[in-house]
């Protein structure tokens, strides 16, 4: 009886505070999912499928290093379980991992340096940014689907 | 009793010669061999279309350094570990190799001293090459830097690390013929696309589920499968799940953006960058083969 108890206390003390506000698995993917509306908004640009806007395009950018700079701090040990596609290698292999959100970081902010005025430069500068979603995603996300 | 022994013993006789029989290596008949000398410069598109580099050059090789092909990373898979060799023109290499060794080994994973090749390097898909490819391929890679050294050798689980039982594995699966059976008449750009990714493309290698002795599960052709390193799931590829256009997955194959931007990851960014290299002609066959095949779930 005592050890249903004490289980119950401790599963609730465990579930409430994830369901009544986000953790950082949400924040991440949060992240994430702003950073896909944001490169489809510049792909769109660049394949020509809307017109080329240049306060649009160095908005994008700003945003990217925005989220390049919080990104890394939402994920604290424990995040690693849950629905998550966070690879293992993120905490198994810290120096890895730190070295490419750095490479995140710097290339975001060498890309909004950039303050590109047209479709072409703004390209020059969007795809030294995308280039991190390959290399990252090759290592530290494991997609479930 | 004696003469029950010796019974046992004559049914054991049979039995190892039967085993050694069926599994003896099949390589190709003299006039089926591939015919030389091969065009480099057509190679160059067998060799990125049947990814090399992916598995033979270092791990995380860029540039240049994708054409050394020294041997890559292992691929650690429930039967054990795979070390690709060296495949670069030099001594530790196919240096001394013959065309006819060369098509013997990509076409039916017999090695020059006669040994079964394991099936994680993917003859059961290249055997379905036209000979005229595998000699433009064998000419190219001719071209490449000479590697010095030779990995070691994986780590194989009994009974997996009997070579010779591959012969029998071979039987069940090692068949060059197409897998899905395309239209009479059928446009020659699905045709094309037919035999980039059942051919040299080796896709369904990762993206049809295997049965449990390893062999392609054709029922579920390009349906999605376990992760062979054991993370996540390769995806269906099928028009049953897949529901991007033709150009939208030609697209991905040339850029590696999903069509709502997401991005390619895993070992697929290695495909896709060479995929990359690909003619827009040879992706939309791709796509179009794609579209074509049976719907899975």
């Amino acid at each position: 009886m005592l050890r249903t108890v004490i289980a119950a206390t401790l599963a609730a003390a465990v579930i409430l505070p994830t369901a009544a506000f986000a953790g950082p698995i949400e924040d991440r993917q949060a992240i994430m999912k702003g950073n896909g509306r944001d490169t489809k908004m510049g792909g769109d640009m660049l394949k020509g499928a809307v017109p080329f806007d240049a306060a649009a395009a160095n908005k994008i950018l700003a945003n990217y290093a925005a989220a390049a700079k919080a990104f890394p701090n939402h994920f604290p040990a424990g995040s690693d379980k849950g629905d998550t596609e966070a690879a293992p290698a993120i905490w198994t292999k810290p120096a890895d991992w730190k070295a490419a959100t750095a490479k995140f970081q710097k290339d975001t902010a060498t890309a909004v340096a950039l303050k590109p005025t047209d479709a072409a430069s703004f390209g020059k500068a969007f795809g030294m940014v995308t280039a991190n979603c390959k290399s990252c995603h090759e290592g530290f996300r494991i997609k479930k689907g | 009793m004696r003469r029950l022994l010796a019974a046992l013993a004559g049914l054991a006789l049979v039995g190892a010669l039967a085993f050694w029989l069926l599994t003896a290596p099949q390589p190709l008949e003299d006039a089926a061999v591939a015919q030389g000398p091969g065009d480099p410069a057509k190679g160059a598109r067998l060799f990125h279309s049947g990814g090399c580099a992916s598995c033979h050059a270092g791990k995380g090789a860029k540039g240049d350094d994708r054409l050394k092909l020294g041997g890559g990373a292992a691929l650690d898979t429930p039967f054990g570990s795979f070390q690709p060799p060296n495949i670069s023109p030099g001594p530790d290499g196919i240096g001394g190799w013959s065309l006819a060794d060369f098509d013997n080994a990509m076409r039916r994973g017999v090695a020059p001293d006669g040994r079964h090749y394991y099936p994680a390097f993917p003859y059961t898909s290249y055997a379905r090459m036209r000979p005229g490819d595998v000699a433009d391929l064998f000419a190219f890679l001719n071209t490449l830097p000479a590697v010095a050294g030779k990995p070691a050798e994986g780590a194989i689980a009994f009974p997996f690390n009997i070579r010779r039982g591959i012969g029998l594995w071979k039987r069940l699966y090692l068949d060059p013929a197409p897998v899905v059976a395309l239209p009479a008449g059928a446009p020659a750009q699905l045709q094309l696309g037919q035999y980039l990714v059942e051919g040299p493309g080796h896709c369904s290698e990762c993206h049809t589920p295997r049965d449990q002795f390893g062999g392609p599960d054709k029922t579920k052709w390009l349906a999605g499968a376990p992760d062979p390193e054991g993370k996540g799931r390769v995806p269906n590829i099928t028009p049953g799940r897949l529901g991007w256009s033709a150009a939208e997955i030609a697209d991905y194959l040339k850029t590696g953006f999903t069509p709502d931007y997401d991005s390619v990851g895993g070992t697929m960014v290695e495909v896709q960058a060479n995929m990359a290299h690909l003619s827009d002609a040879d992706r939309a066959a791709i796509a179009a083969y794609l579209k074509a095949v049976p719907a899975a779930k």
